[in-house]
């Protein structure tokens, strides 16, 4: 497991990170959501020691990080970059002899993870002849070619077309499956939300909340509920302990009111009036949450 | 297995080299120095083939043209060898005069000098302090060293180019946070200095057979004993300069600004470069600059070739020199390494000297 502690950084007078805290997973896919400039990629790059924390430290497996621990470390920067002259498989198989693999060990995964990548007719083009979202690609198997025991991805997905997220998404799960944790940074809700087990947001440099997606849904709902029944739903305007936010025909959203319990009531009463089609509580929606924290 | 330092450096300085061999411009470079090297070799004397042919009339001018080397025609009159000068189809002629001589020279438009200075009989001389070198060898020395150490110290600016690529394309970060940065610069100057001795390797195969075609074999023993002090001071100069040239690449971002940062580096060049050369004839000059460490590895070599060097001298320049080269080094590694993961606008040498705490103007992107 990845701990970040009470991290801090500043340039200059501006504090950037302050105080951050959370913790990545084994086998998790940890999501870490923020607005541009929130101290995601500050986050990232104290994590890979390619920055200098102004407070607190990162531990891997309960140990600080050095040199040759974060050389198992795969990381993919926001800001992607390779050799635009070198050839895609030779600058792969280099980067993994790079980490600390034999020629022959970083060849086969390379041949591997191009071919999983839909690359593999392009391993002996230079990187600078092929389109942005492959070369992209290429960003990707440069993070996995040594079989990293943690892998942190910056805006992994930002610039692939939808098939390509597929692909890109299939290779990490299978990462994270089997056993590696998975820190990726995102502002793209919508994609976070599809594919993160656990979540970390951040604003400002300070971390809002963290914890599984599911856990902080829960923690964030309100009690609200959604009801669909087979005929007008009208009737819940007037029953007792329930604010109607919405009405359209069957279809109603309230809000138990006063901290009560009368949802199991509204459901008897929707009973006694015919069909239920729809009934439970509303989970609010990760843009729900991150505006609710931010 | 994590990588050890000497595994990174290596596998760093292996990229450049293949990187740089493939590079169409590494080739046209080298094909140029030797087609240079060649030509002035092996030109003069294709040019100049056939010795002067001279008109001569009357017998003090048979006489005194007899053991010159000149090509001698003789003619009749004054008025025909004056036409074959006119017709160009002589350098001069050389006919009746008054004495001492007792001939005089007809040329076309310039004072044949060559031919005047072989028809002079020079007195004998006598030194009293006979240098084992004349002041041409010693010229020549100086030329071809300083020449030959301008071409691969300017060589190191590769290493500026490769360093500002790996930063404008971001590959940096993912290098800093896999090996050492120290491992990095290692790699580079280990790279290029690998490249630039196999070049100097090449010239030094390819100029000895240059000299022999071109008929300069003399020339060739004249160089060749300062060669042997020329290597190590050579050697030493250009890991300083390297590291000095990593430096100017760190602090742009862009291959576009890389001129702004290595006019310093090409005044440490070129200064020494300029000033071994207008001052060879000072004596004590040259021994101030056998000492500076950017200007010994050309003047040093050419005391001792000269015989104007004690034998320690040598020994303490390089010392000197390779005192310079490690705190150059390490002062390089330092901001080479503050200045790395800055982007943005250049850095200046006081933010990459403070390492990391980067100025709001230049910071790396949060």
């Amino acid at each position: 497991m990845l701990k970040v502690s009470t991290i801090s950084r500043s340039f200059g007078d501006r504090r950037v990170v302050d105080g951050v805290s959370f913790d990545v997973r084994p086998g998790r896919m940890t999501g870490f959501l923020g607005a541009n400039g929130s101290g995601k990629t500050t986050t990232m790059r104290i994590i890979l020691g390619v920055l200098e924390p102004h407070g607190g430290s990162v531990t891997w497996r309960g140990a600080p990080v050095t040199q040759s621990v974060r050389q198992r470390f795969g990381y993919m920067p926001e800001e992607r970059g390779l050799y635009p002259k070198m050839k895609v498989a030779e600058q792969v198989t280099w980067l993994g002899q790079l980490h600390g693999l034999s020629h022959e060990k970083a060849s086969a995964n390379t041949a591997l993870l191009l071919a999983q990548l839909e690359l593999d007719d392009r391993a002996g083009d230079r990187l600078e002849a092929l389109s942005l979202g492959n070369q992209q690609r290429v960003q990707v198997a440069a993070a996995l070619v040594h079989d990293p025991d943690l892998l942190i991805l910056d805006e992994p997905f930002s610039g692939l077309d939808p098939l390509a997220i597929d692909t890109v998404l299939g290779v990490l799960r299978e990462r994270a499956t089997a056993g590696v944790p998975v820190l990726f940074s995102s502002h793209q809700l919508a994609v976070v939300e599809r594919l993160c087990d656990d979540l970390v947001i951040i604003s400002e440099g300070v971390i809002k909340a963290s914890g599984g997606r599911e856990e902080l849904r829960a923690q964030h709902g309100s009690a609200r509920f959604e009801l669909v029944v087979d005929s007008d739903a009208g009737w819940l305007r007037d029953h007792p302990g329930v604010r109607v936010v919405d009405l359209d025909g069957p279809r109603a959203v309230f809000d138990l009111v006063n901290g009560g319990r009368a949802d199991q009531q509204v459901l008897a009463a929707a009973l006694d009036r015919g069909g239920v089609r729809r009934f439970g509580p509303l989970l609010p929606t990760l843009d729900e949450i991150f505006k609710e924290v931010v | 297995m994590a990588t050890s330092f000497t595994t990174s450096a290596r596998l760093v300085a292996e990229r450049e080299v293949r990187s740089f061999v493939r590079m169409k411009g590494t080739w046209v470079g080298l094909a140029v120095i030797l087609v240079v090297l060649f030509a002035s070799a092996v030109l003069p004397r294709v040019l100049s083939d056939d010795p002067d042919e001279v008109a001569a009339v009357g017998a003090a001018a048979s006489r005194v043209l007899d053991g010159t080397g000149l090509d001698v025609r003789e003619v009749g009159s004054v008025a025909a060898a004056e036409r074959l000068v006119r017709d160009d189809k002589v350098e001069a002629a050389v006919v009746p005069g008054d004495p001492p001589s007792g001939v005089r020279v007809i040329a076309l438009d310039d004072p044949p000098t060559d031919i005047v200075a072989a028809l002079a009989t020079a007195p004998p001389v006598d030194l009293l302090e006979r240098s084992s070198v004349t002041s041409n060898e010693r010229q020549l020395v100086i030329q071809v060293f300083a020449f030959m150490f301008l071409l691969f110290a300017a060589g190191g600016a590769a290493i500026a180019q490769s360093t500002v690529i790996e930063k404008q394309t971001r590959i940096v970060e993912i290098l800093v946070s896999t090996i050492p940065i120290r491992a990095l610069l290692t790699g580079k100057i280990v790279g290029h200095a690998v490249l630039t001795l196999a070049q100097v390797a090449v010239i030094a195969v390819a100029a000895p057979i240059a000299l022999t075609v071109g008929g300069h074999r003399d020339l060739l023993s004249v160089v060749a004993p300062a060669l042997g002090w020329f290597v190590p001071f050579m050697c030493l100069g250009f890991v300083l300069l390297a590291s000095i040239w990593a430096v100017a690449g760190s602090l742009v971002s862009r291959q576009e600004d890389l001129g702004s940062s290595t006019g310093l580096v090409m005044l440490l060049i070129l200064g020494p470069y300029f000033a071994v050369v207008f001052f060879a004839e000072d004596p004590t000059a040259m021994s101030v600059l056998s000492y500076v460490p950017f200007s010994a590895a050309v003047a040093m070599p050419v005391r001792l070739f000269a015989g104007e060097a004690h034998l320690w001298e040598p020994l303490v320049a390089l010392g000197l020199l390779g005192g310079t080269l490690v705190l150059i080094v390490l002062l390089a590694s330092r901001l080479y390494a503050g200045s790395l993961m800055q982007t943005g606008a250049r850095v200046k040498l006081r933010n990459a000297w403070a390492r990391q705490s980067a100025s709001p103007s230049a910071q790396v992107r949060t």
